[in-house]
């Protein structure tokens, strides 16, 4: 199991240590079909239904690549500012390892379809920063193992593992970075906000759920540190198992603090995979990187090469949406938020939810002190990403019966964490929690009736002009009325009592 | 004679989970250094003019619709595994992490 390692101040490792970044993305499109066959493309449900001979590498079954995948992947190339290859191939990665029953997965290797690319990435500051792009290639997704057997489920010591087929063969993206020099102690922001940039960038395409909890949009950061003066790249490592937006702050934090503590002691850096621990907030060692790692690429002979028409591109190119930099700009003046609260939704990585929130009917600000406020702390709670435990419909939803007056704000957040455990939606979760606001009068006045018998002398109170008596009442009657009842009617109803 | 060593046979075996004997790695050394300078005289004939293909066929875009088709069914796909669960195909525990 992981242990925590040796850490050094994250100030003093910066101080001695220039960290270098590069990233892995790697984004499943959501096309209908598989990269490669006709099977749904849909991961869940019953193991092994969605596969095709293909899909199971059976002989004599042949790959047809899916055009809607082409399209897709041509799209996030120019998103990502990439020029598209006229003639790019497809070519086999040999490995055994029974994720993929073929015995090698079908990628680009020299030849990928997407090249030379740049993305603007916006720091919490506003300070932008251009992340070089150096490809985007296809492949295809592998199949999902579950160890058996073991102390604790993990690969270490299992007895034998048992593999689905349904994800094998779900058409990948996998985006590229050149090495990133100068992101000095930004370094774990900026991880984040690059990766929150491509998530963006692929949900505005509508070419990918991008939900990295359910694994849609993935990261494998590496890291190392060079030492200041040395003008010498340092070893690298590759962190794994990076499943939100804030693991891979977190994560590139921690591996800093490690490789640096090891450096400084006067250690060697392993280049190896490691696995991040989203419970313990730490990395473990995995796979040393070794002889096994020469995939012995060649082109793929049963795929011909793709090819496509300086049109196509160009009908692609003039249908992307605008670039993220004039989006937030535009959105800021739509929203008319100010500065402080625009920053707030952009460090957040909570755009597009507000986007959406906002796009199903709710008002902007809203959405903003929803997702930013309520939503936010739910998801800090659990430690998984606000946009992974509801929905921007059901947000819109909710703030649509606050606005109608049938729940108040109390209420609706009893409603949010109805929906977040999974109890439908928001209307749902008020017809079987019994929550809306009652402002049926009668209700309230039995309450307030029963609350004026134990406080007789209010009355009198607010009669003296002692106004603030009431909230006596209101307390009184919202407590016995669990928190239904519309506070200000009831403060409208003893105040008229007061008055016969 | 290309430069085939018996340390590249080894490793390739290695990495192709074939078992070979040193006697067969060497006789395996002699033979792959002829198919490689076989292969080699190819590039004699081809000239700067002649663009490399991996393919015979000069075919490009050959695409299928983003349309769902027939799947097997769950016991189909398992009928050739040697071992499942009902539901899953069962394999070795592998060592090494996730690919």
């Amino acid at each position: 199991m992981a242990q925590p390692a040796e850490l050094m101040d994250f100030d003093k490792a910066i101080e001695l240590f220039e960290p270098v970044l590069g990233f892995e993305v790697h984004v499943e499109l959501n096309t209908k079909t598989k990269m490669f066959s006709d099977a749904p493309n849909f991961f869940g449900g019953e193991p092994n239904t969605n596969v095709t001979p293909v899909d199971l590498g059976l002989p004599g079954s042949l790959p047809v690549v899916n055009e809607q995948a082409i399209k897709y992947s041509i799209s996030l190339g120019l998103a990502l500012g990439c020029e598209i290859r006229p003639s790019s191939r497809f070519a086999r990665k040999n490995y055994f390892y029974p994720d993929l029953a073929k015995n090698y997965q079908i990628s680009q290797y020299d030849e990928p379809i997407a090249f030379d690319g740049s993305v603007e990435v916006e720091l919490a500051d506003g300070r932008l920063f251009q992340i070089p792009i150096e490809r985007a290639h296809m492949e295809e997704d592998a199949g999902k193992l579950t160890h058996v057997g073991g102390a604790t489920g993990r690969i270490q010591g299992a007895e034998y593992s048992l593999v689905d087929y349904n994800r094998a063969g779900v058409p990948l993206v996998e985006i590229v970075t050149n090495i990133i020099y100068g992101a000095e102690r930004d370094a774990p922001e900026l991880a984040k906000a690059y990766v929150s940039t491509i998530r963006d960038i692929v949900r505005s395409l509508g070419i990918s759920d991008a939900k990295m909890e359910r694994g849609n949009l993935r990261c494998d950061a590496n890291i190392s540190l060079s030492p200041r003066g040395s003008g010498k790249l340092g070893t690298r490592t590759e962190t794994k198992n990076v499943n939100s937006l804030r693991s891979v702050e977190r994560a590139i934090r921690y591996e800093i603090q490690r490789q640096a503590a090891i450096l400084a002691a006067g250690g060697t850096i392993i280049q190896e995979t490691r696995h991040w621990h989203e419970d313990t907030g730490v990395t473990s060692a995995g796979r040393p990187k070794s002889d096994a790692d020469d995939y012995r690429y060649f082109p793929e002979p049963d795929l011909l090469p793709v090819a496509p028409s300086l049109e196509l591109i160009e009908e692609l190119r003039a249908a992307l949406p605008e670039a993220p930099a004039i989006r937030r700009r535009r959105l800021k003046e739509a929203w008319g938020f100010t500065d402080l609260e625009f920053q707030d939704v952009a460090n957040s990585g909570l755009l597009v939810e507000i986007e959406e929130t906002a796009a199903a009917g709710a008002s902007a600000a809203q959405a903003r002190k929803w997702w930013t406020g309520e939503i936010a702390r739910l998801a800090n709670a659990a430690s998984v990403d606000a946009s992974s435990l509801v929905s921007p419909a059901d947000v819109a939803e909710l703030i649509g019966l606050i606005e109608s007056g049938e729940l108040t704000d109390r209420l609706a957040r009893q409603v949010l964490e109805g929906v977040v455990a999974g109890e439908g939606s928001p209307s749902a979760v008020v017809q079987s929690r019994g929550l809306a606001v009652v402002s049926d009068d009668g209700a309230l006045i039995a309450a307030i009736d029963d609350a004026l018998a134990a406080q007789p002398d209010v009355l009198d109170k607010i009669r003296d002009g002692k106004v603030q008596a009431a909230g006596a009442v209101i307390g009184a009657v919202m407590k016995a009325m669990k928190g239904t009842a519309d506070a200000a009617r009831v403060r409208e109803l003893v105040l008229e009592r007061a008055q016969q | 004679m290309s430069e085939i060593t018996t340390d590249q046979v080894a490793h390739l075996a290695n990495l192709a989970r074939i078992a070979l004997t040193p006697e067969e790695i060497d006789k395996l050394t002699g033979e792959l250094s002829v198919i490689i300078d076989s292969i080699a005289k190819v590039s004699q004939v081809a000239t700067a003019d002649v663009p490399a293909t991996s393919h015979p066929i000069p075919l490009t875009n050959v695409f299928r619709p983003d349309v769902i088709g027939d799947t097997l069914s769950q016991e189909e796909a398992l009928s050739g595994a040697p071992e499942h669960d009902g539901s899953r195909f069962k394999v070795s525990a592998i060592l090494g992490e996730e690919q």
